[in-house]
């Protein structure tokens, strides 16, 4: 029986990056992530595994360390909330420019501006479609769970290396504070410098003799050359919406009407889901686990089933689009927010889903 | 004596750095950047230390240097090459890990990532190229631009009241405890490089000291930006920015007094 812990999702993080076997972390602190460095300080991985843990002085170096280090074929990762995640865009830009691994944990908080530190989803627009500039996408995973907080982290290294791109880890306030049990999975040690040779033969290891220099730069002057790049890329985000896209459902199978939501208001809706049932209503519950790739195709299907789609999220409605995108007319597709740190309680929206239902 | 003779061995005299490429350099005729890669890849191939040095390049005109120098490259976002430059030494204490940046992306947009891992007394080498102006995009004003100086974004000569007056980084950064040794050099005559070439050297062999950041200053000349001869160019720099910028070592932490 695998030992479960009790932990906040935020400490999950840093326990699963020590576990499975991350090289480094480089972080700044701002609520409501601090949990994640204060642990790996408190924990001491150094002494352990290995892993370097170090505050820097900006996100803007946080990123840029992350990329130093990705440089050099290693698993390593930051983490931040909303503000400092805009500050990271730059070189999360660069990042996917250089394809170069890592995994980013995005705590959300509420915006725009400083917004506040209460949870919230807003950043799914920023984190999903870009961010940073330039043509690229990032995998974005959007835990639901202590446990997802701890799981993602090594499945986000395994796709970052996989893809070598860079993976975000979309969660929020809430998924950072709240305290779950955790089961440890087995442990993974880091990699060796000949498995990173193997794994990485592009990285910034040292030029031995057998082999040209490696140089890890986002930069093409040529047009010609420039348009291959971005069409290599547009096909390896091709390749990744064939290959990863990952979601549940809940009571899906004979909804006559279903709700997409992610990260905590999927947990939510699993009540509103079970409310509705009692009820004699058809209600089910789709909730993307990749927002990048986002389930498309499983949306496009259940359309053509269910009489309406409802996407819940604590914005003022980003991932409605996809859903719309992905419906593609089919069927009505309505949304229902919170805002500013406020959260919606399972009674309120089945009230908003009755209203939009036309159901009494 | 045909060409063949002249090219004996021991008639050889002087012979490009094993590990300077065969790519033709983009830098214009007169410019320092050259001269230092040829040092910078000197001093690696005399230490024997190929394999086990990363470089770092900056933005601007110096992005490029990936291509001359024959070592593990990772080309960085504008200024933040010691943040790279600190990962990477910290992933890997044994290596050998330099950034080559110039006066804009180390001394303008990077000042928070250099003073912080000069702060943090990181062991890496640190190659600033100060020649008072953006190269690259066509020869603006620099934070190290000397008062009264002309450049694209100060037409009438750089105004204190409107510019703000030029950053002197090196002895900034001298008072930081994580710093071991802080120069000045250049490299406008053969002496002057002879010297460069030793202060480099010495940096290479500080930073596996574990006693904190090494940081060689080059004053260089701009002839394109600065709108001179190269010849001009090296008179200007040295009756010009000397005065503001003057040679010689600032600290050096393992110097019996």
């Amino acid at each position: 029986m695998a030992e479960k812990i009790l932990m906040k999702g935020n400490e999950a993080i840093a326990i699963s990056a020590i576990r499975n076997g991350a090289d480094g972390y480089f972080g700044y602190p701002i609520t409501p992530q601090s949990e994640v460095m204060e642990t790996l300080m408190k924990e001491r991985p150094w002494l352990t595994t290995g892993m370097v843990v170090l505050q820097a002085e900006s996100e803007t170096s946080s990123i840029n360390m992350v990329y130093g280090g990705a440089c050099c074929g290693k698993k390593v990762m930051t983490s931040s909330s909303s503000p400092g995640i805009s500050l990271m865009c730059e070189g999360i830009s660069y990042l996917a420019g250089a394809e170069l691994p890592c995994v980013v944990v995005n705590c959300q908080r509420g915006g725009p501006g400083l917004g506040t530190i209460q949870a919230s989803q807003s950043d799914y627009n920023q984190c999903v479609k870009g961010g940073g500039h330039g043509d690229y996408n990032a995998i974005v995973l959007a835990p639901a769970s202590a446990q997802d907080m701890y799981d993602h982290v090594d499945l986000g290294f395994d796709l970052a290396f996989k893809y070598r791109t860079p993976v975000i880890i979309l969660a929020d306030g809430i998924i950072g504070q709240m305290m779950e049990k955790v089961e440890l999975r087995e442990e993974k040690p880091r990699m060796t410098a000949e498995q990173i040779r193997e794994i990485a033969p592009w990285a910034t290891t040292g030029k031995p003799k057998d082999r040209q220099y490696n140089v890890i730069t986002s930069l093409a002057m040529e047009s010609d050359v420039h348009e291959k790049f971005n069409q290599k890329l547009g096909a390896k985000y091709a390749q990744i919406r064939e290959n990863e896209v990952r979601y549940e459902t809940y009571m899906a199978d004979d909804a006559e009407y279903i709700f997409v939501a992610f990260g905590c208001s999927s947990r939510i809706c699993e009540a509103v889901v079970d409310i509705l049932r009692e009820e004699g209503i058809k209600a089910g519950l789709l909730r993307p686990v990749t927002l990048f790739p986002f389930p498309t195709v499983k949306l496009a299907e259940l359309s053509e089933k269910v009489k309406s789609m409802m996407s819940i999220e604590l914005n003022m409605g980003q991932m409605v689009d996809d859903v719309r995108l992905a419906v593609n007319g089919k069927c009505p597709v309505g949304f229902y927010g919170r805002q500013g740190g406020n959260i919606f309680t399972p009674e309120e929206i089945v009230a908003e889903f009755k209203k939009f239902n036309n159901l009494k | 004596m045909n060409i063949e003779d002249i090219k004996k061995p021991e008639n050889i005299v002087y012979k490009k750095s094993a590990l300077l490429t065969d790519t033709p350099m983009h830098y214009c005729p007169g410019c320092s950047h050259g001269t230092v890669h040829k040092l910078v890849a000197e001093v690696i191939e005399e230490m024997g230390i190929q394999e086990e040095t990363i470089a770092i390049s900056p933005v601007g005109c110096s992005v490029f240097a990936y291509n001359y120098i024959d070592v593990d490259w990772q080309q960085a976002a504008h200024g933040r090459a010691p943040a790279l430059a600190t990962a990477t030494k910290r992933l890997m204490p044994e290596k050998y890990v330099f950034t080559y940046q110039g006066d804009g992306d180390l001394a303008s947009i990077g000042t928070a990532e250099i003073i912080h891992a000069c702060s943090r007394g990181e062991n890496i080498v640190v190659i600033f190229i100060n020649n008072g102006i953006y190269g690259m995009t066509g020869g603006q004003m620099a934070p190290t631009t000397l008062l009264g100086m002309k450049t694209a974004t100060t037409p009438y000569g750089r105004d204190a009241k409107l510019n703000g007056f030029p950053l002197v980084l090196a002895p900034m950064i001298a008072q930081l405890d994580g710093t071991a040794f802080i120069t000045r050099q250049a490299v406008h005559t053969a002496a002057a490089a002879r010297k460069a070439k030793a202060a480099i050297k010495k940096a290479f062999e500080y930073s596996q000291k574990g006693i904190g950041l090494s940081f060689v200053e080059i004053v260089s000349t701009c002839n394109s930006g600065w709108k001179m001869s190269p010849v001009a160019a090296n008179k200007w720099m040295v009756e010009n920015m000397f005065p503001k910028y003057p040679l010689g070592d600032i600290k050096d932490v393992l110097k019996q007094e």
